[in-house]
Parts: structure tokens; C-alpha cells; sequence
């Protein structure tokens, strides 16, 4: 790694002032993910601001039914919480699909949304791309790239967002909170977080610099249109844990959202419109691949989401019967 | 000299096992320290004095030269002592041509501007604190240019495939005209990919001088090899190099060579008269040690429609690297299988500008069960008959190829045996009958053979006053269970209780043995031990009965027995550590060794097994899961239960790996590997493997050596992911036969149906 | 940086380079090696440590971030001569082999005791808001974050079983 100074934020405040006055600082919260790469030094911050011990991880009722997830909520204690499992239960098998035992006990909320590509040319660090050192080309684009996205993907990248918790959280209208260097609090749905590569895949969220995420607000949870509450993650890897996602699936109250496909979280949109208006799953689901694209080793992933959204539906529907 | 059937003939303390040690499935030697963590592994040893440390830096081309070389930024970086590349790297003594892993050669590190292959070492750095040499190790500035050719991939070059040196098509009988006459036939082509060992422990070294004797304490399989060429490439004497490797986290094949941080720690400690310690990390494991290098294999197989195989061939191409000479010799065990009258096998080789290929546990049978193993169960769906039922009928009654007798072979047994223990009669031979929730089941099976090997080794035996026996061999232990089963055979050997006896190993002053691979290990070091253990007795008896105080004086020294740490004729007994404490206190040693037999070639000896295996396959997704599994080996008198088990479960698994998960695959454009690190070169981890176990047959193989023992490290692989194809199939009625079967495959060929 | 952290129940003053990961402050600095170093990447799981009862990857965590915590180690749950209960079920079913994944494997079986304890869910468990059953299923996805390449994982599993039965 390259030296760095380290703080341990007092607050919420000052560390968001401290990221805005310090160049090239960076918030450090579990650090699974931005030790990772800086031990690689494709981060590379001169001053990590620790705001892993800030009182931002309590997981509390809001006044209309939802909840509020404090950022610094750790994915273990999100995934365990009683309210979670009982009314969000898309969220808690999320989570549990990602990473370890060990990797979800470090891991933050915030962080958790925030975590970068596993894109193995975006970590390999002889190889060009564009997120990594912007102008010098993707790599992916005509190489192995079995695990690329089929969505919003542009020629400047290919690559796909990893998380799991996240997907649930679009499926489920999560609201996030954040803190601005100017001391102005804002909150946005989690669906306009992260953005698509486009022509600067360098720039990966709608976050400002220094803006501190400091909760995810869950609306009340969700019903689907038979009055049942189906909901369901399924995740398909190449092993049967801790392995990237080659695509995943949230379910929750009608709503679609889809993992491992794109540049974020991919909320089916189209498939869910036509499942409202009476499509069957296949033909709602063949309504939103119409949108996707291979890039020449990934067209199985089309072909496999077009099977696991309509086995997805079903489970939740079954779900949704019994609850 | 060493012959089988003197082997056969001479009783001794193993086979006789009057005390129980043998066999016994006592916890391993060296475990408290494992399961305590105070194990000390080479990175970890403690230095005479506080040592720096050095961190390598890599090529990114896979054929060019280093054309530009900036090392001020990495030499004014803080802490940082040393930068080397080529150009400033001390002399050391010139590779050969063409090297083996066998005879010690230099391996010299940094030696020139030319790159073989990506992530071949090429800058090291050393500073005060790891992360300052991490910190200047990235920056070290090379230009690089690369070759306007470069061969990287396989397929691209099959027509430059050629026989690899020294070797011949093995061809039986009339093979094309047999097969194209026979009734019944099978034709198909497999895959294997790229492997990475993956061992959990990195290469590493810590190494320090006093004067000009070299210490070096780092993780290699074999001692011997690794020192005297350590000493060629610092251009020492052999003996002023002393090479510790006592705990070894993992090897595979892929420490049987050693690598650049045993030269530069070594190296850079004498620069720097300091103690340096240096690793690989993950990454450069990944291209800068060995690989198990792909396959394309062909399988041919005729058979009259009872089932009688009238043609069989395993044709393979394989590649390595543009310096190398290794063959993954997967046709090889072809040979001594199944009965054919016309047969053909033999290899072809592809030299590429790709890393180092090389041994990886079970070289041939690991690549080869998944191409002809598979294409049996092929052949028995096309008959109508059993899997299992086929390989019987085709049950060779001596080798097939040579008409050696086999020394032992229960082939068939470990196939009755292990089919009836798992149900096999439950499966149905239609695919894609059997549903459980969102799983189609299906049961798979295929035999298991390994080559059984003796080479030659050295053992010393010392008692002390303590009437603890103490076993010193330069061998190793790399999970294999070494430190274990050498203290059985000690104490079994003299007679003396498992707690009275100390296990050194993994130390070049130690005398030699080859170390581990080939599962040769145990049957090799344990050999040597035992003919130490006895020539022990020989001097302990002969002591006792000259000794004047002692009650057995005056006796013959061959009646002398030795149980529960009491030597004794008839009613006359004492203490041997009485004897020891008044004649011989500072202690008696006695040597051994073995040599392989001068008459071990009249027979065909192998170890032999039998997997099945359930899976379950979703046939929404193309996802796979073993549920349960079960290998039946036959392998020979089996020194400890416990460790041999384990030792088989862990390579049934590796197969299951090779099925389902394992493999990397190269860019074309950089002649770089996809997967380079743990996160994206899938090992299975836990929640892959359902229930697994193995089961040892009571057997004994006395022409294999004098125990009568056989190795086990690599047996378990052979077959295990074939059976895995096999029951893939069983559940939906698809064959992928490009490894690993990963849910993309199988999805295609599931939408392709 | 000076930070001080509670190590196998001592009190450790440091001073160190931020760029210290937890697991090279303890291997290193603090020379109790019997963590390991497998990827250094989160990617394997011989790191594993026990950070205040929870388990985590110390590779992939700064040792100034661990200021005022306890940290328990391998060296911390036993020696040769008092071997915990998980120790000696690893030595009895035989659950390593070449033992370099073997630290990190029962300092996480451990902490994956105590997720159990605390009715946490995993990947496997059907019923969300149940009561969780350490089935055998359930113990092979809670110990995926901790690759055996020895693939002793049978054995592990034969291990924590017999231990989780011990210590319950």
C-alpha cells in the first residue's frame, strides 16, 4: 500500500468535513473491500477517514411501518435482525449469499453498496480499464468475460456490480440517507445510487465527494398484488458459497430486481410492467431480456436469467401463499 | 541388493505389527502443534536476528524482454535496502538447457532481460518492514516489449504438437482396423483445462548466514533437490547449505521445484548480512509457480455387443512451457486397465510461451479418468449393461500391455464392494428419472488406479538413555502424515511406546530421501525406516548380549525381542533404556535405506479404487451438487487408517474439483491466466461437499516393498471426477466434456437438447 | 501510529505503520505466526481471528482500527499442554493435514459457534425466523468462508460436531 494518514471520526459531521478539506481522503468503515484494493493499490488514499465507530448502527422502526438501517450496521447483524427475517426476508437471504461468515461480520451497509467490481481485469493491474485508469480501454470487451454484464453495459465497460444486499434493496424501494460535506442531509431511492459505466465507468455512484451515506430506509414491507408477501433471493454461482454471483434474483412484492447483471443493481422494470399487466413470468422476463446484450463469453447469462426469474417467481408466489 | 522376493520372504516387525502400531488411526505426530498454531512454517521460523523483507516484482508480457529499468523511485522509497533486477542481481551459477525435477541443477533468479513467461519474477525489493517493501516494490519501473509472436494458446498450435522427447505411441495389436471393424463404438473428444495447485501455504523463505554457511528454512517437497541445487545457483558447496522444510502447508506437486524466494532470500540475506524473508503472494502463485498443464484427449473405444472391448485408445495433447520438457501423461494409465486386444495410446506436445507445467497430484490419472472413465460409461449405455458389469467383464487377468503379472489387484472387489455399500443398485440407468425438489439425481461410478513407485532413501534410528527413539530423515511431511506413520514404524519396530519416539524430518543434514510426490513418500521413507529400525535391533541385540551387566549376556542376538521398551530372551529381560544409560549414554544410531528392487519390474504394481457418487443437478440453472460419495480403495497394508483416509477423501474431492469447479484458462492477448487469485480460481469449499467418505480394503502388497504398503496421496483423485460425469449424466441426461462442468456448460447442453 | 489492543487477553502498547494489516501486527510485530497468511485478500479464510467473540478475516483490517478491542488468537484458545475442546476434536477426527488453514478453521469454527448461539441465519436456512439448527448442512455453509485445500472438510465437519457437542 501507499502511506496513508489515519483518523477516527468524532462524527457524522466531522468526518464528512474531514473528507472534503483533505485531498484525496476516503472513508473507511469495514475496509473489506477498500483494503482490499488498496493492498493493490488500485485505492490509493492518502487519508482514511475510520468512520466504523460512529453511533450509525442501530437498525430502528420508523414511524410508518419501514426501517431504518443505520450505515454502519454490519451485514451480519442487518441479516440477523428479528424484523428483517420476519418482514424483508428478500434482504437477510441476500446478504447471507454474499461473502463468509467473516466477510459479513466486518462488512458495513454503507460499504456493502459501496463495493467495487470483482472484474478480473479491473483488479489485474497490467491489464487496460477504463475504471481503474480512465482512457486506457476495457479489457473485458474482447476478453474472458464470461461474467460480464448483459445490461446498461457501454464499450468503455463491462463490468458488474457484486453486491447481493444491494439487489434486495432495489427490489425493495430502499431509500438512502446521506450527509454532505455542505452539512445538508439528502435521501434518494438506492435504484439512483449507482449509475451506469457509460463513458466514465470511473465514476461509479451519484455520491458527491466526501458525501457520507449514514442509513438505508426500508419502506413498509412489501405486498404483492395476491395480498401475500413472496419474497425471494436466488443467487447461481459456479460453487455453492463464497463465489461472485453469475446472475441473481430479488423478489418482493412484485417488484424484480436483478444481481450480477449490469453496473448496479438491475431493476426489471419491463418485467415487472408486464407481470402487472398479466404477462406470464417467461414472457415478462423475455420482455426485459429484449433489453440485454452479450459480450461474447456471457450469453449463457441470458439464457440462465430467462430459467431462474420465472423459478424465482414461483418460489415467492408459493412464499406468498403461506405467509 | 534389494529383491521382491526377498521382500516377500523376510518376516519383520511391520507385517508381524505385534504391538498394533500399524494400521492404527492414531492422531498425526506433529498435530497438537498444528491445531495450536505453534507450528512454524518457513515464513514464520525465528530468525537469529530481526530479518528485512523482500517482496518480488513480476513481468505482465508472456515472450519479450525488459527494455528500460528505473529503480530510483523503489530505491529512495523509505526503508527500502536493496533493489535487484537482471541488471544488478549477483552472479549465480548458469540454468541448463533443459532441466528435470530430479537432478539438481542452479536455478538462477533475475538472470537475464529475456521473459518466458507472464509473471515470471523479475525485480526483488527488500526493506525494513514488509510494507515498505511492498510500497517499493510497486515502485520499480520496467518497460517492457513485447514479442511480435507469441504461442499462448493451445489450440491455436495443435499442429505443432510433437512426441515429447524420448517417447512413442504405444500401439498393441492392429488398432484402426479393429476399431473401425468393431460392432459397437465410441468416439469423443474431452477437456481438461489449466490447474493451479492452490496450496493454502504461499512459497516462502526466511534464510540468514553465519559466515559462509547458509541456513535456509522454506517449503519444498524435496530436501535434497532443493539444496544441492540451491547451492549450484549460489555456486557453493552442497554442505554449507543447510535446507530446513519441517512443516509444509501444502504441495500438490507444486513444491516439488523450488522458486525464486528461496534464491533471492538467500541472496539478499548474504547483501545484506541480515536475515531477509520472502513470499509470494497469491497472485504470483498463481503464474509464477507450476501448473498441471490442459488436455485434449480422444478416446476410442470398440466392443463387440456383449460388452468384450476389441479396441481401446487415449490419444492426449498436452502442453509446456518453451523450456520445459514436462508431459501430462495422461494416457498412460491406459495401459494397464482394462483388457483390449488392440490398443493405442501416447501423447503429443505443444510448447507454449506460457508459465512453468508440471506435476500436479496425480500427473496423468487425474487428467486421463475423466476422458476414458467417462467414455466406459458411454459404451456400457450404448451395450445396455452396468457400468460396473462392463469393467468386470474387461478385467485384465495380467498387465494388459506387458503380460506382467500383478502383484495385487482388486480392482473388481473395490467395484462389487463399493457398489453395493452405496446403493448402485438403486440407480436407474435411464437419465433424468429421478427428482428431488428442484434436484434431478443421478448416480455416477468409475474406477480408480494410480502407479505405485519405490525410489531410493536413507534413514538413521538413534536410542538414547531414555529409551526414546528418535527417526532423522531428510524427507517431508506435507500433510501427508509422514511424521506419523515413521513413528509407527519406529515403534513398532523397537518395540517401544508411540510416546517414546521423536520424528525429525525436513532437513537437508538429515539423511536423504526423495521426498513427497508420486505417492511414494511413505512406502519410500517408510521403507528406509523400517530396514534403520532393524538394523537397530541387529546393533541393540548384539550389545545387549555381549554386555556382561546386562541380564541377556551370553545369549543369541537374534532371539532378542523388543515390546513395550523391555528387550528380552525367554525370561531375561531389562529396560532398553537401562542398556542404552551404561554402555552407549551420549546414544546408538543405526542407518538404513532401500533401493527400489532389482526385480520389481517383473510385475505390474499399481493401487487401485472404485467411486460413487450421487449428485443432484438443477436443470433450471445448470448448477451441481454432490450429495454423497464413496470411494472403495484397495492400497496395499495401510500404515495409520486415519491419515490414509484423509489422504483419499481430500483427493476424491480434488476430483470433484476437476468436475466441477477447478480450472483457469488463458488470454490470448497477454498470454496471461483469467484466474489469478482464490476469489476467482474456484477450489470447492465447504458447502460443496455433501457426504463423503473412503473406505481402505485389508490388503497387503509385499511385492511393492518391504512393509508391503502402496501410497495413497493420489489415488483418491483418479476416477473421483469421472464418477462425477458419470452421475451428471445419470440426473439429466447431458455430457459436458469440457471440464470444469461448470452451470454454464451444462445449461448450454441442456438448451441444446 | 500508537494504537493498544487486548491480544489473547494482554493488554499490547504498538506502534505502528497504518499500513499494518491486523494480521501482519500480530504475525509480525506481535510474532504469534499462528494466524496465517493464505491470500492476504479475504479470499480463504486462514487469517481468521476472533475480534471481541467475532470472527473476521485480520488480513483484511487495519491494526489501528482495532484500538481498545480484544483480539483472540489461536495461541489465545490453546496451547499443547490445554488444548480447547475444538483443538483436541480437530486432532481426534484428523481435521487437517498439511495444518495451515488449521488456526484459522477453529478460531472460525468457534465464532461460528456463537452466531449459532445467537439464532444468526446463513445461506442454508430454510426458515428464516425459526429457531437455527446446527444441521450439517448448515455447518458446511457457516465454515465456507474457510478454503481446506487438503480438503480435510469432511473431517472438519466430523470435528466441529464433536465439539459443538462438548462445549453446548
Amino acid at each position: 500500500m501507499r502511506p496513508f494518514t489515519y483518523e477516527r471520526a468524532k462524527d457524522a459531521q466531522a468526518a464528512v468535513k474531514a473528507a472534503a478539506e483533505t485531498p484525496n481522503a476516503k472513508f473507511l468503515a469495514g475496509g473489506t473491500n477498500l483494503l482490499d484494493l488498496m493492498k493493490l493499490e488500485i485505492e490509493h488514499p492518502a487519508h482514511l477517514i475510520d468512520v466504523g465507530r460512529l453511533p450509525m448502527a442501530a437498525i430502528e422502526d420508523t414511524s410508518d411501518g419501514g426501517l431504518r438501517i443505520g450505515a454502519m450496521a454490519t451485514n451480519s447483524h442487518l441479516a440477523a435482525d428479528a424484523r428483517v427475517r420476519a418482514r424483508y426476508p428478500v434482504l437477510t437471504q441476500a446478504i447471507v449469499a454474499g461473502g463468509s461468515g467473516q466477510l459479513r461480520n466486518k462488512a458495513t451497509t454503507g460499504g456493502n453498496l459501496l463495493q467495487r467490481t470483482r472484474c478480473a481485469y479491473f483488479y489485474d493491474t497490467t491489464k487496460p480499464c477504463n475504471k481503474r485508469a480512465p482512457g486506457s480501454g476495457c479489457g473485458a470487451l474482447e476478453g474472458l468475460n464470461r461474467n460480464s454484464a448483459i445490461f446498461g453495459a457501454s464499450h468503455a465497460c463491462i463490468a458488474t456490480h457484486p453486491s447481493d444486499m444491494a439487489v434486495a434493496m432495489a427490489a425493495l424501494d430502499a431509500t438512502v440517507e446521506t450527509l454532505s460535506p455542505s452539512g445538508a442531509a439528502r435521501s434518494f431511492p438506492v435504484i439512483e445510487l449507482h449509475r451506469l459505466p457509460g463513458e466514465t465507468p470511473e465514476v461509479e455512484t451519484h455520491l458527491v465527494p466526501g458525501e457520507l451515506i449514514t442509513a438505508v430506509v426500508l419502506p413498509p414491507a412489501p405486498q404483492d398484488s395476491r395480498g401475500g408477501s413472496g419474497q425471494v433471493y436466488r443467487k447461481v454461482r459456479d460453487r455453492a458459497s463464497y463465489a461472485a454471483g453469475l446472475a441473481a434474483v430479488a423478489v418482493a412484492g412484485g417488484k424484480i430486481a436483478l444481481g450480477a447483471v449490469a453496473h448496479k443493481p438491475w431493476r426489471a422494470a419491463e418485467a415487472e410492467a408486464a407481470l402487472a399487466a398479466g404477462a406470464s413470468p417467461q414472457e415478462a422476463i423475455g420482455r426485459e431480456l429484449d433489453q440485454a446484450a452479450d459480450n461474447g463469453r456471457n450469453a449463457f447469462k441470458i439464457n440462465l436469467v430467462r430459467r431462474l426469474v420465472p423459478a424465482a417467481l414461483a418460489d415467492a408466489g408459493e412464499q406468498g401463499r403461506g405467509a | 541388493m534389494s529383491s521382491v522376493i526377498d521382500w516377500e520372504a523376510t518376516p519383520n516387525p511391520v507385517k508381524e505389527n505385534k504391538a498394533g502400531n500399524i494400521g492404527k488411526p492414531v492422531d498425526r505426530y506433529e498435530g497438537p502443534l498444528k491445531v495450536t498454531g505453534t507450528a512454524p512454517y518457513a515464513y514464520e521460523v525465528e530468525p537469529p536476528s530481526p530479518p528485512a523483507y523482500g517482496v518480488m516484482v513480476s513481468a505482465p508480457i508472456a515472450c519479450g524482454k525488459i527494455t528500460a529499468v528505473d529503480t530510483a523511485a523503489a530505491e529512495a522509497s523509505p526503508g527500502v535496502m536493496l533493489v535487484w533486477t537482471y541488471r544488478n542481481a549477483p552472479a549465480q551459477g548458469p540454468r541448463p538447457a533443459r532441466y528435470d525435477f530430479f537432478t539438481p541443477s542452479p536455478r538462477p533468479a533475475l538472470e537475464s532481460d529475456r521473459i518466458y513467461y507472464f509473471g515470471q519474477q523479475v525485480a526483488l525489493v527488500v526493506a525494513d518492514t514488509l510494507e515498505n517493501a511492498q510500497a517499493g516494490a510497486a515502485l520499480v519501473k520496467l518497460s517492457f516489449e513485447a514479442d511480435d509472436a507469441q504461442a499462448v494458446t493451445f489450440d491455436d498450435h495443435f499442429d505443432e504438437a510433437v512426441d515429447p522427447p524420448g517417447e512413442k505411441d504405444v500401439e498393441i495389436g492392429d488398432f484402426e482396423k479393429a476399431f473401425a471393424a468393431a460392432p459397437v463404438k465410441v468416439d469423443d473428444v474431452w477437456r481438461t483445462p489449466l490447474q493451479n495447485h492452490c496450496q493454502m501455504e504461499p512459497c516462502a523463505t526466511t534464510a540468514w548466514w553465519d559466515g559462509d554457511q547458509l541456513t535456509v528454512h522454506t517449503s519444498v517437497q524435496m530436501v535434497r533437490f532443493a539444496q544441492n541445487s540451491l547451492a549450484e545457483t549460489l555456486m557453493m558447496p552442497h554442505k554449507s547449505v543447510r535446507l530446513l522444510t519441517r512443516y509444509v502447508g501444502g504441495g500438490f506437486g507444486g513444491k516439488g521445484s523450488f522458486y525464486e524466494d528461496l534464491v533471492l532470500a538467500s541472496l539478499a540475506a548474504r547483501e545484506l548480512t541480515r536475515p531477509v524473508k520472502v513470499a509470494f503472494t497469491r497472485q504470483q502463485m498463481m503464474h509464477g509457480t507450476v501448473h498441471r498443464p490442459a488436455t485434449e484427449q480422444r478416446v476410442r473405444l470398440g466392443a463387440t455387443p456383449d460388452g468384450r472391448l476389441t479396441a481401446m485408445s487415449l490419444m492426449t495433447v498436452t502442453h509446456c512451457d518453451r523450456r520445459g520438457n514436462f508431459t501430462e501423461h495422461a494416457s498412460n494409465f491406459a495401459r494397464n486397465l482394462y483388457a483390449a486386444p488392440n490398443r493405442l495410446t501416447g501423447h503429443r506436445l505443444v510448447r507454449l510461451d506460457l508459465p512453468v507445467a508440471s506435476a500436479m497430484r496425480a500427473p496423468g490419472e487425474a487428467s486421463g479418468t475423466l476422458s476414458l472413465e467417462v467414455a466406459m460409461d458411454e459404451l456400457a449405455e450404448k451395450l445396455g449393461m452396468d457400468p460396473v458389469e462392463l469393467r468386470i467383464l474387461n478385467e485384465p487377468e495380467s498387465d494388459p500391455e506387458t503380460g506382467k503379472p500383478f502383484s495385487i489387484r482388486q480392482l473388481v472387489r473395490c467395484m462389487r464392494e463399493g457398489a453395493q455399500l452405496f446403493g448402485w443398485d438403486r440407480r436407474n440407468p435411464r437419465p433424468g428419472q429421478v427428482r428431488d425438489g428442484r434436484w434431478q439425481v443421478g448416480m455416477g461410478m468409475a474406477a480408480a488406479i494410480r502407479g505405485n513407485f519405490l525410489l531410493p532413501a536413507k534413514a538413521s534410528f538413534t536410542v538414547d538413555a531414555e529409551g526414546v527413539i528418535t527417526v532423522k530423515q531428510g524427507m517431508t511431511d506435507i500433510g501427508t502424515g509422514t511424521y506419523t506413520v515413521l513413528a509407527q514404524i519406529a515403534a513398532e519396530t523397537l518395540g517401544v511406546p508411540l510416546g517414546d519416539v521423536r520424528v525429525e524430518i525436513g532437513d537437508s543434514e538429515l539423511p536423504p530421501a526423495p521426498g513427497s510426490g508420486g505417492q511414494f513418500g511413505a512406502a519410500t521413507a517408510g521403507s528406509a525406516a523400517l530396514d534403520a529400525g532393524m538394523n537397530l535391533r541387529k546393533a541393540i541385540a548384539e550389545l545387549a548380549v555381549s554386555d556382561p551387566a546386562s541380564p541377556l549376556s551370553g545369549g543369541q542376538a537374534d532371539q532378542v525381542t523388543f515390546q513395550d521398551g523391555v528387550i528380552a530372551i525367554a525370561n531375561r529381560s531389562e529396560r532398553l533404556s537401562e542398556l542404552i544409560r551404561r554402555n552407549r549414554p551420549e546414544g546408538l544410531t543405526a542407518d538404513g535405506e532401500v533401493r527400489p528392487a532389482a526385480d520389481a519390474a517383473k510385475w505390474s504394481s499399481h493401487t487401485y479404487g472404485a467411486h460413487f457418487v450421487e449428485v443432484g443437478v438443477d436443470t433450471v440453472t445448470g448448477e451441481v451438487r454432490t450429495r454423497r460419495m464413496l470411494g472403495v480403495f484397495a492400497a496395499g497394508r495401510i500404515l495409520n487408517w486415519k491419515t490414509a483416509r484423509s489422504q483419499l477423501t481430500g483427493g476424491m474431492i480434488w476430483g470433484v474439483a476437476s468436475a466441477l469447479t477447478e480450472g483457469n484458462a488463458v488470454d490470448p492477448r497477454y498470454g496471461s491466466l483469467i484466474n489469478q487469485d482464490l476469489a476467482s480460481y474456484l477450489v470447492p469449499v465447504q458447502a460443496d461437499i455433501g457426504a463423503l467418505d473412503a473406505i481402505m480394503l485389508d490388503e497387503v502388497d509385499d511385492k511393492a516393498n518391504p512393509m508391503g504398503i502402496k501410497g495413497v496421496g493420489e489415488l483418491g483423485i483418479s476416477g473421483a471426477g469421472a464418477a462425477v460425469a458419470n452421475a451428471i449424466y445419470n440426473a439429466c441426461g447431458v455430457r459436458v466434456r469440457d471440464y470444469p462442468i461448470t452451470p454454464d456448460k451444462l445449461l448450454a447442453a441442456l438448451t441444446a437438447t | 501510529m500508537k494504537t493498544t489492543i487486548t491480544v489473547n487477553g494482554e493488554a499490547r502498547a504498538l506502534d505502528l505503520d497504518p499500513r499494518t494489516t491486523l494480521l501482519d501486527a500480530l504475525r509480525e510485530h506481535l510474532r504469534l505466526t499462528g494466524s496465517k497468511k493464505g491470500c492476504d485478500h479475504g479470499q480463504c479464510g486462514a487469517c481468521t481471528v476472533l475480534v471481541n467473540g467475532v470472527r473476521i478475516n485480520s488480513c483484511l483490517s487495519l491494526a489501528v482500527m482495532h484500538d481498545g478491542d480484544q483480539v483472540t488468537t489461536i495461541e489465545g484458545i490453546g496451547t499443547p499442554d490445554r488444548l480447547h475442546p475444538m483443538q483436541v476434536a480437530f486432532l481426534t477426527e484428523d481435521a487437517f493435514q498439511c495444518g495451515y488453514c488449521t488456526p484459522g478453521q477453529i478460531c472460525s469454527a468457534i465464532g461460528m459457534l456463537g452466531e449459532v448461539a445467537q439464532n444468526w441465519p446463513s445461506q442454508e436456512t430454510a426458515e428464516l425466523t425459526g429457531k437455527i439448527t446446527l444441521t450439517d448442512d448448515e455447518l458446511r455453509e457457516r465454515m465456507s468462508g474457510n478454503i481446506c485445500r487438503c480438503s480435510a472438510y469432511p473431517q472438519i465437519v466430523a470435528a466441529i460436531k464433536s465439539a459443538a457437542g462438548e462445549l453446548a
